[in-house]
């Protein structure tokens, strides 16, 4: 068990270490500079714009040796640095990204966990099952092929605008402030779902269809076969292919993580959400490079944060990692 | 039993090592029949290629049905979908329909090329892992699992946002480099079974190369599952790539769906309630990369009889 949590764990560090190597060099590889480019936008004229390069190619340190310059990025890193902000300015990047991380998590963390359950469950029913496949499997096809801010403005325009049931933009009434009220919760709840929904729905598609096929793939083997031909409940027989199917699933689950969050920051653009998604528009609207690479960092955190949850909880659902028996 | 599996066995074995001798000589044209046969009964199959081949050919004709072209302006302001309009105009004056097929347009191209080159780095590393085993595929793996983990689209966000992609091509290299990962998993998971097969013991020892090997013998005999895998590389890249273009992160000169999308958001499509602005590109990508899933689901059966319907 450890030696397997010890192996990820190792590439997780290793992955860490590369996303941040690619968040320094990208700036430093590209074509163009962005000082040139900030410079630019402020319409300096040509005597104040050389002075501003040099400051700025000082301050942010610009000048120095790049093995420097990237021992400097780490230690920035470790002590939460990551620059100040030019789109909003006077705020640090992680000043941002931890006020709107809190938003981005309610959607995300609901909509993956009830999206898997219901997707398991729901598409387990269907396999085999030849009136429910017929119905719930090309509802799963064209749901899992929506793009995400497609369903967003979909739900946004029918739910919010037509229907007027939910409201359209933000995490709650503007005339509120965010406070332990029932009012509040009410308002922010309201403005919550359709976000949710959206990123609810799609995941869902997606579970739902690589579980029924499991299902089926697990309903053909042999130990099947041989449950059926000791006369077992076809209810025994599902609770093993169940158990079984899941497996796969939740190594699927930490593929997905990468697509569902991709998903989230264009939903909540479409929801004007304050979220990661709200930060990373506005962040490439000004070119806001220190912010931009910022929430790269963070995204990244993230789904190494949850990758090692799910091999956790692989761990804990697959005996045959606890004892060090390779699975097939 | 025992007997008749050793039998069937050194059969198979036999006409492999006779297709190694004899190379690509007499093509197997009663499977291919039989093949056929299943694809054309196949609902799931059938379904998805029209779908994908109704659009495509809305992509290459369709901006012949129009004089317009996606970026003019000087059409009537927000008009819903008419005789004259098919699709209706956006708010600023363009038409959608030319919108629409040009966006479709791009959405094959980028889809195509970034598959290519999504199967092109996924089949290396695949066949080499898979094939030579040992600290090579030791190294490709770890790298494989490090770029699977990175969310594609941040790196892509980031990526885009430095360089401005001005060009389809750009935009589907971009893609085809970050998301080869889990296809090089698959296909090096199948070549290491087949690698360890009798009839690539006898490919080895009649002296043939390891490319050779890979390329004459291994990757035909998966090559419906490389074309699978194309397929699900080819929807997924759709996707991604409206993703960007939603973003704005795609280029900025070539109309496209995601891009569409983008314009609707920030033309304020909703409040205006011009559903004819937002729901078309929606239902292009869906119905692309849906057609194409569910065309892979069919093909799936089609090659491997254990999944049909029974």
């Amino acid at each position: 068990m450890s030696r397997y949590l010890l192996r990820k764990s190792a590439i997780y560090l290793l992955t860490f270490f590369v996303a941040v190597s690619i968040d320094f060099a990208i700036p430093r590889l590209m074509p163009g500079n962005p000082i040139d480019s900030l410079i630019g936008r402020l319409q300096a004229d040509s005597t104040a714009s050389q002075e501003l390069h040099g400051f700025f190619t000082e301050s942010f340190g610009l000048d120095e040796p790049l093995w420097k310059q990237y021992l400097t990025f780490w230690r920035g890193l470790f002590h939460g640095d990551l620059g100040p902000s030019i789109a909003y300015v006077g705020s640090s990047v992680t000043e941002l990204i931890w006020t709107a991380i809190p938003y981005t998590l309610a959607l995300l963390v609901p909509a993956i966990v009830l999206s898997y359950i219901a997707g398991n469950r729901v598409g387990a029913m269907a396999a085999r099952r030849k009136t429910l496949d017929n119905t719930v499997l090309p509802v799963a096809y064209v749901l899992t092929a929506m793009p995400y801010m497609w369903l967003a403005l979909i739900l946004a325009y029918v739910l919010a605008f037509r229907l007027q049931i939910f409201p359209v933009s933000g995490a709650y009434d503007f005339s509120l402030q965010p406070a332990w009220t029932l009012e509040f919760a009410r308002s922010f709840l309201a403005h919550w779902f359709l976000p949710f929904l959206t990123l609810f729905l799609v995941a869902f598609g997606g579970w739902a269809i690589g579980m029924r096929n499991l299902i089926i793939y697990e309903l053909e083997s042999e130990y099947t076969n041989y449950l059926q031909s000791l006369g077992a409940p076809s209810r025994l027989v599902r609770k093993y292919a169940y158990s079984n199917a899941v497996l796969p699933q939740m190594s699927g689950l930490a593929l997905a993580l990468g697509l569902v969050v991709g998903g989230a920051l264009v939903t909540e653009i479409v929801f004007g959400y304050p979220g990661i998604g709200s930060l990373i528009i506005t962040a490439i609207q000004v070119r806001d490079y220190f912010l931009l690479q910022g929430i790269f960092l963070f995204i990244i955190l993230g789904v190494l944060i949850a990758n090692f949850i799910v091999d956790i909880a692989y761990v804990i659902v697959d005996p045959r990692t606890r004892t060090g028996i390779q699975g097939s | 039993m025992d007997t008749v599996d050793q039998h069937t066995d050194s059969v198979s074995t036999g006409t492999a090592a006779v297709s190694v001798t004899v190379a690509e000589e007499a093509p197997p044209r009663r499977s291919r029949n039989e093949t056929l046969y299943f694809a054309f009964r196949n609902r799931k199959l059938v379904i998805g290629l029209s779908v994908v081949t109704f659009f495509l050919l809305l992509a290459i004709v369709g901006p012949w049905l129009t004089d317009a072209t996606p970026f003019e302006f000087g059409y009537p302001t927000g008009e819903p979908p008419s005789r004259e309009y098919w699709l209706g105009t956006t708010a600023p004056g363009q038409d959608v329909f030319a919108q629409f097929v040009y966006g479709l347009r791009s959405s094959f191209v980028v889809g195509a090329l970034a598959g290519c080159v999504a199967a092109a780095i996924g089949m290396t590393v695949g066949f080499v892992g898979g094939y030579r085993g040992g600290a090579v595929d030791e190294i490709l793996s770890v790298l494989t699992n490090v770029v699977l983990v990175i969310p594609t689209l941040a790196v892509l966000i980031i990526v885009a946002a430095y360089l401005s992609v001005q060009s389809l091509l750009a935009e589907a290299v971009l893609i085809g480099v970050t998301s080869w990962p889990w296809a090089a998993r698959a296909i090096r998971a199948q070549t290491f079974s087949l690698a360890s097969r009798d009839f690539i013991s006898v490919a080895r020892l009649s002296g043939q190369t390891g490319w050779k090997i890979v390329a004459k013998e291994i990757a035909p005999n998966m090559s419906s599952y490389l074309f699978l895998v194309f397929i699900l590389l080819f929807g997924g890249s759709v996707l991604i790539a409206a993703t960007l273009d939603f973003l704005g992160l795609g280029p900025s000169q070539v109309m496209s769906l995601g891009l569409m999308l983008n314009n609707a958001v920030s033309g304020s499509a909703l409040q205006l309630g011009m559903w004819w602005w937002f729901i078309p590109p929606g239902v292009g990508i869906t119905a692309i990369v849906g057609g194409l899933y569910v065309m892979n689901v069919g093909l799936d059966e089609v090659f491997n009889p254990k999944l049909r319907e029974t």
